[in-house]
């Protein structure tokens, strides 16, 4: 009965799992060249990020034509102002990527060696970015539910970033600059998993029609 | 808010088929309810019911309690007449009498035995100002009511509904034989009206239940399946059944 309307929300759906795919390809990306202070990787990521924002603007227009066409309502009026969201935040992980990865190029190769846990706060991020990806594919509210949790995760991890190049700091002061960088990016990732957050919570929107932080 | 109408249990049958099962509804005053549903659901016949136009049908039989404003509309000293007069009725066709716009919006208070020339002329003013059509037919208003426009018959009939003082406005697709401007003319005197009258309007257009309507009822095989809040019910719809429909999988 509506089989052109269904095909039209299949690919938003798709369009949406493409741009998360390129969201997480590129923090990963970036979080592989930071570990590695690999500066060619990083600058790959800077080269392509202008793509996610081109993929932004393409869902939006989608979102724009079924809105006009469709006139939607109920589940899938939810869908498609959930998505009109959603692409708003993974276009700022995509940015916070990039701003990681340019931070790597002007570390000219140093690794964060003695720093490792920003690589592992950038595992908890991507891990959060995939999840709330995941949730919106599967529709899986749960899966949701977890990535939110998982954001406090994330902050304890910034808190102690943030004492330990406190503790470098004083340790060795002649190296700030690097210290001030470290500390940018272990913001970015804050932000990061704060944007995966928000998807999370519009999937539970598009799925029950509440939205949590309004709710609780 | 009070509710003007109050329905209990209410069941109706055309000769043994049962088109209507079950209703319950309170009907909030001076705002705008809208019934959706399929062809066929009982909407109309819900509608009609809620002034007697059913009575006329033979073989009908209605069940359960309708109340207005605390009355029992089936109790035997009720006078129909009177009650069509506090509940008007405004049609899908427009059907203005073959006779002046003047003579039209008349007839109503004539038959409640109004005669006076000033009191009538400031009751057709007064009902066609407040039905959006004064200033395109007061120069007109010895003219046969048939030489207006589909929309301008319309709001003549809305007017001619108004004439008799009523408190509620039912209208049974009062926009489906109009274009797209009479259309939207109809639906921004609807959002006027609403201020002085409780106005219950059955549509197919479900978009207009959007915009012009406070609260939306769902009907489907003589079922009412889900009332509430319009912007609930085009949200997050409770009912499956209302999803489905609303978002046009069956229907």
């Amino acid at each position: 009965m509506r089989n052109r309307f269904d095909e039209q929300l299949f690919e938003l759906n798709k369009e949406i799992i493409e741009m998360g795919a390129m969201c997480e390809e590129a923090i990963a990306s970036a979080a592989r060249a930071l570990t590695a202070g690999d500066t060619s990787l990083a600058g790959s990521v800077l080269s392509e990020s202008g793509e996610i924002d081109r993929k932004e603007r393409e869902i939006e227009s989608r979102c724009m034509k079924l809105l006009l066409h469709q006139q939607p309502v109920a589940k899938d009026l939810r869908l498609i102002s959930a998505a009109l969201k959603m692409i708003t935040d993974m276009e700022r992980i995509g940015d916070q990527a990039e701003d990681i990865a340019e931070i790597v190029t002007f570390l000219c190769g140093r690794t964060i060696e003695g720093m490792e846990i920003i690589g592992e706060m950038a595992d908890e991020a991507i891990g959060m970015v995939t999840s709330s990806v995941d949730a919106f594919v599967r529709k899986d509210t749960a899966l949701a539910e977890k990535v939110i949790l998982q954001d406090d995760v994330v902050d304890a991890y910034f808190v102690r970033v943030k004492s330990d190049i406190i503790y470098m700091i004083t340790k060795d002061h002649s190296d700030g600059e690097f210290a001030l960088d470290l500390l940018m990016i272990a913001k970015y990732l804050e932000r990061i998993a704060d944007h995966a957050t928000n998807i999370a919570e519009w999937v539970i929107y598009s799925v029950t029609g509440t939205h949590e932080e309004v709710e609780k | 808010m009070s509710n003007v109408i109050n329905v209990k249990d209410m069941c109706l049958w055309y000769g043994e088929h049962q088109a209507i099962k079950n209703v319950n509804i309170e009907i909030p005053e001076k705002s705008i309810t809208a019934f959706i549903g399929p062809s066929g659901c009982g909407k109309s016949t819900f509608l009609k019911t809620l002034n007697r136009m059913n009575d006329l049908i033979p073989g009908v039989k209605i069940t359960g309690d309708i109340r207005y404003e605390g009355t029992d509309i089936f109790a035997k000293d009720i006078d129909v007449n009177n009650l069509r007069k506090e509940i008007g009725m405004v049609f899908q066709k427009p059907n203005p009498f073959p006779m002046s716009i003047y003579d039209n919006i008349a007839y109503g208070p004539r038959t409640h035995g109004i005669t006076k020339k000033t009191e009538l002329d400031e009751i057709v003013e007064n009902s066609l100002k407040r039905a959006a059509i004064w200033d395109e037919v007061k120069d007109r208003l010895k003219k046969n009511a048939l030489g207006l426009s589909g929309g301008q018959q319309q709001r003549l009939c809305i007017a001619r509904a108004l004439a008799v003082d009523p408190k509620v406005l039912l209208m049974d697709e009062p926009t489906s034989a109009l274009d797209p401007i009479s259309t939207s003319r109809i639906e921004e005197l609807v959002l006027d009206l609403k201020e002085t009258y409780t106005i219950v309007m059955v549509t197919h257009n479900m978009q207009q239940a959007v915009r012009v309507s406070d609260y939306t009822a769902f009907f489907l095989l003589g079922e009412l399946v889900e009332f509430g809040r319009t912007e609930d019910i085009f949200s997050q719809p409770q009912d499956k059944r209302t999803e489905d429909y609303i978002t046009g999988r069956f229907g």
